[in-house]
């Protein structure tokens, strides 16, 4: 899999997000949602087949969190982290390349 | 020079708005507040006040509405009553759990069922734990100025809280009384221009406010909110000095009224107040050793006032427009938590009167003060009265 590209972005949260209350809670830091990893939440995860991919984008499109990216072919990168397996990308595919699988560990 | 009219507390209440310059009023009129957004929207059409006036489809809207403005970082104001107010409910925590400086004025009224338009203090009441400080106005003067010193308040660093005004319903709400309204350049310098320093939207530096905190957070960010309830008693000393200082009138967040070698002592909130202290006259005529005190701050509840009080009477009589089931009334509630853990206390009576506006005059108070004097001579007694109650259609 691919590195995701907020990588570093994650990084500078979790270095940055201050511990310390303020006035009303309010989070002066942007971005702190992406510590927040919703991928745990997840029952059932996409499972991608590149040799059906058409790189349409759809998938990359309706992803509501959006935890599709495209790789440097235009193949869609899932970052498990943060996909909570709503199973759009796999409605949208118009070549079935993505299967919704019950997530085993 | 200040200007000094008739006018209901409704008007009064825009008037104070008007001077506060709020750049939101989100409000949904409802008896008896209705007059406050229809003035309000006068002043906007006029071009006399500069603001956003928002017609929303209700209180949820409203207060919703005045969230969203404040925290863009702009003085707001609203206005409702009763089942206005409790429909505001949810979104008064989140105003107060997100530091956010509303003020609104409510015109006290009972909450349903039955249908009841009239005066007494159950919304406000009901409302005590959302974390707004609460003021009760005794004359429409009082509103006025209770709103402008409201603005200060709930603005004050160290506090940043909403706040509400609340005044009776019809009683102070349609009656016209005598209203000074200062001038607006002795406004301007007393309030300033609200410039947020915590909560403001700034597309160069975002921010995220209300958002999801953890059990790890939560308890920090209530127990934020109980500090500043604290710190907004100093907060509210201070302002009260500088308005008197400024304006000429004195607040004090209980007003006591010939409470010096009182053995009775009657408390009471709002408009209620006046009759009190007038019955108070009329007792001390007679010789009897009669007091009145009056909380113009009710929340944060204040403790050391209560205290300070407790010590001057041997029966505290609370009168209360209110209903806390089981217990009595709310005041009642908060008395014996002050005084609980005090050496020597006075005995506490509570008297529920006046509900959905029930007249309470002289014949009702010589009802409080028969009880009052029973449980002064040791004798048996009720700890929870309902006066002018009609027990014959029971």
């Amino acid at each position: 899999m691919a590195e995701s590209p907020f990588k570093a972005e994650i990084e500078r949260v979790q270095r940055e997000y201050s511990e310390k209350m303020t006035p009303g809670a309010i989070v002066y830091i942007p971005g702190s949602s992406v510590i927040n990893k919703t991928g745990s939440w997840r029952v059932f995860m996409p499972e991608f087949h590149r040799e059906k991919c058409v790189r349409c984008y759809l998938c990359y499109v309706y992803c509501p969190e959006p935890a599709i990216y495209l790789d440097e072919e235009n193949y869609p990168v899932f970052d498990y982290d943060y996909c909570k397996g709503c199973g759009i990308c796999a409605n949208e595919c118009p070549a079935e390349a993505i299967v919704m699988v019950r997530e085993t560990k | 020079m200040p200007i000094r009219t008739v006018m209901k507390a409704n008007e009064a209440a825009a008037w104070a708005a008007k001077l506060a310059r709020p750049k939101v009023i989100a409000a949904f009129p409802i008896t008896p507040s209705t007059l406050i957004p229809e003035k309000i929207s006068e002043f906007v059409a006029d071009g006399e006040l500069d603001a956003e006036f928002i017609k929303v489809e209700s209180e949820h809207s409203a207060i919703s509405a005045c969230v969203g403005a404040s925290a863009a970082g702009v003085r707001t104001f609203t206005a409702t009553a009763s089942q206005g107010l409790a429909l505001m409910h949810e979104i008064l925590f989140i105003a107060a759990g997100m530091r956010l400086p509303i003020v609104m004025a409510i015109g006290n009224r009972a909450l349903s069922a039955p249908i009841n338009i009239w005066n007494d203090w159950q919304d406000t009441i009901s409302e005590r734990d959302s974390g707004w400080l609460q003021f009760y106005a005794e004359n429409n003067q009082e509103a006025l100025d209770l709103i402008l010193m409201a603005f200060k308040i709930a603005e004050d660093e160290r506090v940043l809280l909403p706040a509400m005004v609340g005044f009776d319903a019809f009683i102070l709400t349609h009656t016209v009384e005598p209203v000074e309204i200062p001038d607006q350049e002795a406004v301007d310098e007393f309030l300033g221009e609200y410039k947020p320093k915590h909560a403001y939207l700034d597309p160069a530096k975002p921010v995220t406010q209300g958002s999801l905190a953890f059990p790890a957070y939560y308890m920090e960010a209530r127990y934020t909110l109980w500090e500043a309830n604290e710190n907004a008693k100093k907060v509210i000393d201070e302002v009260f000095a500088e308005f008197e200082k400024r304006f000429g009138r004195k607040y004090r967040k209980i007003e006591e009224y010939r409470t010096d070698d009182a053995e009775i002592i009657f408390v009471t909130m709002g408009s209620l107040a006046g009759t009190v202290k007038e019955y108070v006259d009329s007792l001390r005529e007679k010789g009897i050793k009669a007091g009145a005190a009056k909380l113009t701050v009710y929340r944060p509840f204040p403790t050391e006032e209560v205290r300070e009080l407790a010590k001057k009477a041997k029966v505290l009589a609370l009168l209360e427009k209110n209903v806390t089931f089981s217990v009595g009334g709310a005041l009642f509630q908060d008395f014996s938590r002050a005084l609980i853990n005090q050496e020597e206390r006075p005995i506490l009576v509570d008297f529920i009167l006046g509900l959905g506006g029930r007249d309470v005059t002289f014949r009702e108070l010589d009802q409080v003060l028969e009880i009052s004097r029973k449980a002064l001579a040791g004798e048996k007694f009720e700890e929870v009265n309902w006066i002018g109650l009609r027990k014959e259609i029971l």
